[in-house]
């Protein structure tokens, strides 16, 4: 069964929300990457939570209306208003008071999400209407999904994803520098208008799969897992569109395949899989390869020091540095060096000797920029430059 | 009104009209709540000259830039470039932010951020061709920096980040460069780099304005300077400006006079 859902092998409704998800996917991980770059996250926050009361509204509206209140256009735009009123409401408040931004989200996003509750009990007691399904906006639900439901999800995230690509440099410029933005003529305030609206847009849009309480998850977790793969923008919006694509696909084909499961947090925990592996083992910025760096470093650090005490007779205190000498063949256990050993330790008072002469040398000053302690110097400057350092060193310190 | 003013307040740039002037600022009035960081200035910047904008901290010459530039938004005043308004005028303008104002941790690359200085070129879809890049790693030669070019900018030290910046103000190809803060905490090499840069784009008949708090450097870096202490003071040549009686008026107490003596001309 979940085999055949992943191979969109359930019928054709099935696979026609499982590709919506995964397009809706893609388009959150691609928008909420500007949003996570412009260290904006949260506000997404506030939008989902505030399309609890415009989804109750408007299913209010809709059955005093005649009809059966299940409209799914209907709902969105609902949703979409009350959102766009909370969005607003925020930065009015992050703007034009002395309230803090994290303040003014934590405000609209509780106040709204309340009025948002009391309104559905008021429609349970309602007796027009379907109102079964309306709490599916909550956690997502797949199930009982119409066709035409599957085709609007389909359609207007392929249309958000489009909207991200073309804007894709007026936002990098937005999230990195403002300031510069605003000096090449940028309106830098539109810009930020229009990032928030495609991130309402896919909101709105993702209600129905994800849910509203979860969607920042969508929004957020892809460009973070993204950001440990990659030193480049427009990679960390390619990979975190591949993430939110590939949790949302396998989200919505397991929540097919297992109906009771709801579609939203099953998504969730397919991107966090993913960001947990990207933390602990992706190369340069992942946990591990961060650890094994310092690892690597503490030791070139414990065998530099433990030479350069050998070389001027000093004991060594440390268990570390005599189990790294020992084990280079540079020193006995109790920290006698060996002829191997002495011969390092000569090298490493030379190498010491040459910094410092050009430390001092401002016509040195690049090769002092590699000057961290470690480095061979021979690995720095040529020969020339070398016997030119030679020369200069006091012969006192000359060791042969 | 302003402008009135200006005229009379301008006897020593009297050659330079607002119209030939790269930069000319009239009332500008810029606050922070209720307390304005520059009240009134007026500025006329010379053309193919470099100019150093001094004053105390707190004196309001980054608010002034980035007032004259629209970052922030003016309570009164106005700005020309080239005899029109800034707005028209944002292709003749390269512009070089404070390296603080930025995330260097942010995921993008030397070559990127020099790239930068080509959106406008580019426009939102235009494709980055090979005759770009090869202008980006130019720029990035100028500054020195050619071999940096695929790192990712938080390896760079400070010094190395302002080149990169410049890096992309050169790439805009400007006739106006301002700078807010160029030498700040920079080391002897950038520093000695990026004067460098600046006085050939000088010599090729561009104008240079750099918010500037080294005292003891004016002389040998600027032909020109500006002084301000939330007000104007002064305005001019360096050689009759930046005088003790301008610095004095500009740094009040701030300064001992041993100082002022050793630092100004005359």
């Amino acid at each position: 069964m979940i085999r055949d859902a992943l191979l969109l092998q359930l019928g054709y409704n099935a696979t026609l929300v499982t590709l919506g998800a995964t397009l809706l996917g893609m388009a959150a991980g691609v928008g909420g990457t500007f949003l996570f770059l412009r260290k904006r996250a949260l506000v997404s926050d506030a939008i989902s939570h505030a399309t609890l009361p415009g989804v109750a509204l408007a299913f209010m509206v809709m059955v005093t209306l005649g009809g059966t209140g299940r409209n799914l256009v209907g709902l969105l735009t609902g949703a979409a208003l009350s959102a766009a009123v909370g969005l607003l409401l925020v930065s009015w408040l992050g703007t034009r008071t002395r309230l803090a931004e994290d303040a003014a989200i934590g405000s609209v996003l509780s106040v709204f999400f309340g009025f948002g509750i009391v309104l559905l009990t008021v429609i349970q007691t309602m007796s027009a209407g379907q109102q079964a399904g309306l709490e599916g906006f909550l956690l997502g639900s797949t199930a009982g999904m119409l066709r035409s439901d599957a085709m609007v999800i389909a359609v207007s995230a392929a249309l958000t994803l489009a909207l991200v690509m073309l804007m894709r440099r007026p936002l990098t410029l937005a999230s990195f520098d403002p300031e510069y933005a605003v000096s090449i003529g940028q309106d830098v305030r539109r810009t930020d208008l229009a990032m928030m609206g495609l991130v309402l847009a896919v909101t709105v849009v993702g209600l129905k799969i994800v849910g509203l309480i979860l969607i920042v998850a969508l929004l957020i977790i892809p460009p973070v897992t993204a950001r440990f793969w990659t030193e480049r923008t427009d990679h960390v919006v390619m990979i975190s569109g591949a993430v939110g694509g590939l949790s949302a696909y396998v989200g919505a084909a397991l929540s097919a395949a297992i109906p009771a499961v709801p579609t939203g947090p099953i998504i969730v925990l397919v991107g966090f899989a993913l960001f947990a592996l990207s933390l602990l083992v992706a190369p340069g910025r992942g946990v591990v390869s961060a650890l094994a760096r310092h690892r690597t470093h503490q030791r070139r650090v414990h065998l530099r020091q433990g030479l350069l005490a050998m070389a001027q007779g000093q004991p060594i205190y440390e268990n570390m540095t005599l189990r790294l000498l020992h084990r280079q063949g540079w020193a006995r256990p109790d920290g006698v060096p060996t002829e191997l050993g002495r011969g390092r330790a000569a090298r490493a008072l030379r190498d010491e000797s040459r910094w410092r002469v050009i430390r001092s040398d401002p016509a040195f000053e690049a090769a002092t920029a590699q000057d961290d302690g470690l480095t061979d110097i021979e690995t720095v400057l040529t020969a020339d430059q070398l016997a030119e350092v030679d020369a200069r060193i006091p012969s006192a310190e000359v060791v042969a | 009104m302003s402008i009135k003013l200006a005229t009379e307040r301008h006897p020593e740039t009297g050659q330079t009209s607002r119209e030939d002037s790269p930069l000319a600022v009239r009332g500008m009035t810029v606050s922070y709540g209720q307390k304005p960081a520059v009240f009134s200035v007026d500025m006329t910047v010379e053309p193919g000259k470099m100019t150093a904008i001094i004053g105390p901290n707190g004196a309001g010459k980054s608010t002034l830039l980035k007032a004259a530039l629209g970052i922030h938004k003016p309570l009164a005043g106005t700005t020309t470039v080239f005899g029109k308004p800034v707005g028209a005028q944002r292709h003749r303008i390269a512009y070089v932010p404070q390296r603080a104002s930025v995330d260097w941790d942010f995921p993008t690359r030397v070559i990127d951020v020099v790239l930068m200085g080509l959106y406008p070129q580019l426009g939102l879809l235009g494709r980055v061709r090979p005759a770009h890049r090869a202008r980006a790693e130019d720029c990035l030669t100028r500054v020195g920096m050619e071999d940096f070019a695929s790192r990712q900018i938080g390896q760079l030290s400070g010094g190395q980040q302002q080149r990169v910046f410049l890096a992309r103000a050169l790439a805009q190809d400007a006739d106006l460069y301002l700078l807010d803060e160029p030498f700040a905490g920079v080391d002897a090499a950038t520093e000695k780099a990026i004067i460098s840069v600046l006085k050939s784009l000088r010599d090729a008949g561009k104008t240079v304005v750099a918010v500037h708090h080294d005292l003891s450097t004016v002389t040998d870096y600027f032909d020109n300077v500006f002084l301000i202490n939330t007000r104007r003071i002064a305005e001019g040549p360096v050689k009759t400006t930046f005088v003790t009686a301008n610095l004095q008026d500009a740094y009040g107490g701030r300064l001992a006079g041993a100082q002022m003596e050793a630092l100004a001309l005359s």
